[in-house]
């Protein structure tokens, strides 16, 4: 394909399912996709887009790459459903090849291109296009492969079972008890006022952080519980597949144990995806207009928690701090006012990124790029070019990150190039800063 | 019946005719089809579809609009040119006048002259920025210098009838509406037809942004 030039890049998940393809399975799946699940939507979008190049710049992935055209917004559509659509569905291998690239490792459907857009084409929706037609087909990176099939299997994303899940919360519960006086983390409790879910990473890799938000639920005396079934883990890797039939069965999942447990709110920490999937993405698919149950994230709990008085901040950070508006949260559901709230609580000296909430360029891991693991972490580090160069201009030694994706991806940027910095979630921070009343105290 | 007398007469009604219908099937098909999307009709908000409407008409309205001003400047008066002086331009009102005996308002001569040529440099500078930019170089298809082509020419053929420069005028008059018809034929059919999908896609990622996303789409 005429300009598109890339590093070669072995994944098995793309690779080696593409050899076992015949001709006649591209066929079926591009006539499913393309023909019977798209709308109206599809044709209108490539029809109308002028090629004015209005959305290059708005892209981190084209900005970082030097302004490589192959890399624009529009570009990545004219590469992938511009080319099937001129070929007519004939496609070789080498093309689908090329559509699960662009696709997975270029394009993190952060959406803004569709803010830049005259027309306001929605070219993240053509990129999930691609990326659906590439999810039927089985064709997508090995990592994100995985993570859906063990959603399918156990309704988490790390093959984890059950017992170990109840295991954990409870030697966390033991532990928290030399912090917090009679600590009790209920599981399956019902009539909660809040059914929190926690992330997978929490649970196996991440206990720390998941104390920590256990503690801050502890020390504000909110009414909550754990579900003590699988379904815990409120991740759902397969909205970056758009394998819509395991995406739904793990929200259908959430919301069922919600009501099974008659609690009033399910809540989620520090996640970006998962919120929106849950929100709307998958509940639409499901024939919900909204979420059928109020679903928060842990950004709109903590603003409710400081601004109810039932936490205080005893001391705040000193250092220079700013924000990562993760786009699943701000540019995705506007939570960017109450964000800044929270941190302004938090720490003494905030500086904005330039540019800042919906306009925020994203770190570069999203839609699922961070999930498609070691293979591609050279994409996301050249993709996070400009993330990196908006953190170093404000000057700050620590990153607050609501967000587990861009957490790992800008820890991984700093690493990579050697900035003076840390991320941190804000439970850590609200966790470490906040006041134990004395009645709370071992 | 000569060329103009052709271009005047039966071509301008065959013209006209398949703009409408081509404009009213695709905008049926439109509606039709939408019905089939879960997303389109159902979370549709007039709110938020006329709050982006707004910022994307005004100029330097949209966030994108304020982080390219040169670019917006050019397609900006490119398409004031093109809206108002088909409409207004008061040799046009005359025709119409001659064959239907109605009229309207029109733009003085000096503001319609005037916006023509800025219409033209607009134009110029459009397609000269389809070979030279990088990005948009590589995303233009022969079709896209093409249709632009034909704009900048339908305008400025225009302009050398209404001086009656070069050519006779009935030759290059006749030519300025053969073009113009051809243009309009093509709106429904072609890259042009974004003038009515702006109006529906706007509706939709507005709806999307502001209602389902509490967020901005300018």
């Amino acid at each position: 394909m005429e300009g598109f030039v890339r590093k070669p890049v072995s994944d098995i998940g793309i690779d080696k399912t593409i050899e076992r393809l015949d001709q006649q399975k591209i066929k079926r799946a591009i006539e499913r996709v393309l023909n019977e699940e798209v709308t109206v939507r599809f044709k209108i979008f490539l029809e109308t887009c002028m090629r004015c190049g209005m959305c290059s710049a708005s892209c981190h992935h084209y900005l970082s790459h030097d302004r490589d055209p192959s890399y624009a917004p529009a570009s990545k559509v004219k590469l992938t459903l511009g080319d099937l659509v001129a070929k007519k569905g004939k496609i070789e291998k080498a093309d689908l090849k090329r559509y699960a690239r662009i696709a997975f490792t270029e394009c993190n459907l952060c959406r803004r291109c569709t803010q830049f857009c005259p027309f306001g084409i929605d070219i993240a929706y053509l990129i999930s296009l691609v990326r659906r037609l590439c999810g039927v087909l089985g064709v997508a990176p090995q990592f994100i492969q995985d993570q859906v099939y063990s959603h399918m299997s156990s309704y988490n994303m790390l093959w984890f079972k059950q017992d170990e899940w109840i295991d954990t919360i409870q030697w966390i519960e033991n532990e928290l008890r030399y912090e917090i006086k009679n600590a009790r983390i209920p599981l399956g409790k019902k009539d909660a006022d809040i059914l929190l879910l926690i992330h997978g990473l929490e649970a196996k890799y991440m206990t720390p952080l998941l104390s920590n938000m256990l503690k801050i639920m502890l020390v504000s005396g909110v009414d909550f519980t754990l579900p003590d079934t699988d379904g815990w883990d409120y991740t759902n890797k397969s909205l970056y597949m758009h394998d819509f039939e395991t995406m739904t069965l793990v929200t259908k999942r959430h919301y069922e144990i919600a009501s099974k447990l008659r609690v009033k709110r399910i809540l989620i920490t520090e996640c970006g995806h998962a919120y929106r999937a849950a929100l709307y993405e998958s509940a639409r698919l499901l024939g919900w207009k909204e979420a059928p149950i109020p679903f928060i994230h842990a950004v709109e709990f903590f603003y409710e928690i400081l601004t109810q008085g039932k936490i205080k901040i005893a001391h705040k950070v000193k250092e220079k701090a700013t924000l990562q508006d993760p786009c699943n949260i701000v540019r995705y559901r506007g939570l960017g006012q109450k964000l800044r709230f929270i941190v302004r609580e938090l720490c003494e000296d905030f500086v904005e990124m330039t540019p800042n909430q919906e306009y925020n360029y994203c770190c570069s891991s999203g839609g699922g790029m961070v999930d498609a693991g070691p293979p591609w972490k050279g994409a996301r580090i050249e993709g996070g070019k400009v993330k990196i160069e908006q953190i170093k201009e404000t000057g700050a030694s620590l990153v607050i990150a609501p967000c587990h994706t861009c957490h790992k991806g800008i820890e991984d940027l700093i690493e990579h190039y050697k900035v003076e910095a840390h991320v941190k979630f804000l439970a850590d921070l609200i966790a470490e800063h906040m006041e134990i009343p004395e009645r709370l105290r071992p | 019946m000569t060329f103009f007398e052709i271009v005047r007469g039966p071509l301008a009604w065959v013209s006209f005719l398949v703009f409408f219908l081509g404009l009213v099937y695709n905008l049926y098909n439109f509606f039709k089809r939408a019905q089939k999307d879960k997303v389109l009709y159902g979370y549709f908000s007039l709110k938020h579809t006329l709050r982006s409407y707004l910022f994307w008409l005004l100029p330097f309205g949209s966030y994108s609009m304020r982080q390219r001003p040169l670019f917006t400047v050019i397609s900006y008066v490119f398409h004031v040119g093109l809206l108002l002086t088909p409409l207004f331009f008061l040799g046009h009102i005359e025709m119409w006048k001659e064959s239907w005996g109605i009229s309207w308002w029109a733009l003085p001569n000096i503001v319609s002259d005037f916006l023509t040529v800025l219409t033209i440099i607009c134009g110029v500078v459009l397609l000269l920025r389809r070979f030279l930019v990088k990005d948009v170089k590589y995303l233009s298809t022969p079709v896209d210098y093409a249709l632009l082509a034909l704009v900048i020419l339908v305008f400025l053929t225009g302009f050398l009838a209404r001086y009656q420069m070069f050519l006779p005028y009935q030759v290059i008059a006749g030519l300025h509406i053969l073009l113009g018809e051809v243009m309009l034929i093509f709106i429904p059919f072609t890259k042009f037809s974004h003038i009515f999908y702006f109006w529906l896609i706007r509706a939709y990622t507005a709806s999307e942004f502001g209602a389902v996303r509490r967020s901005k789409d300018y």
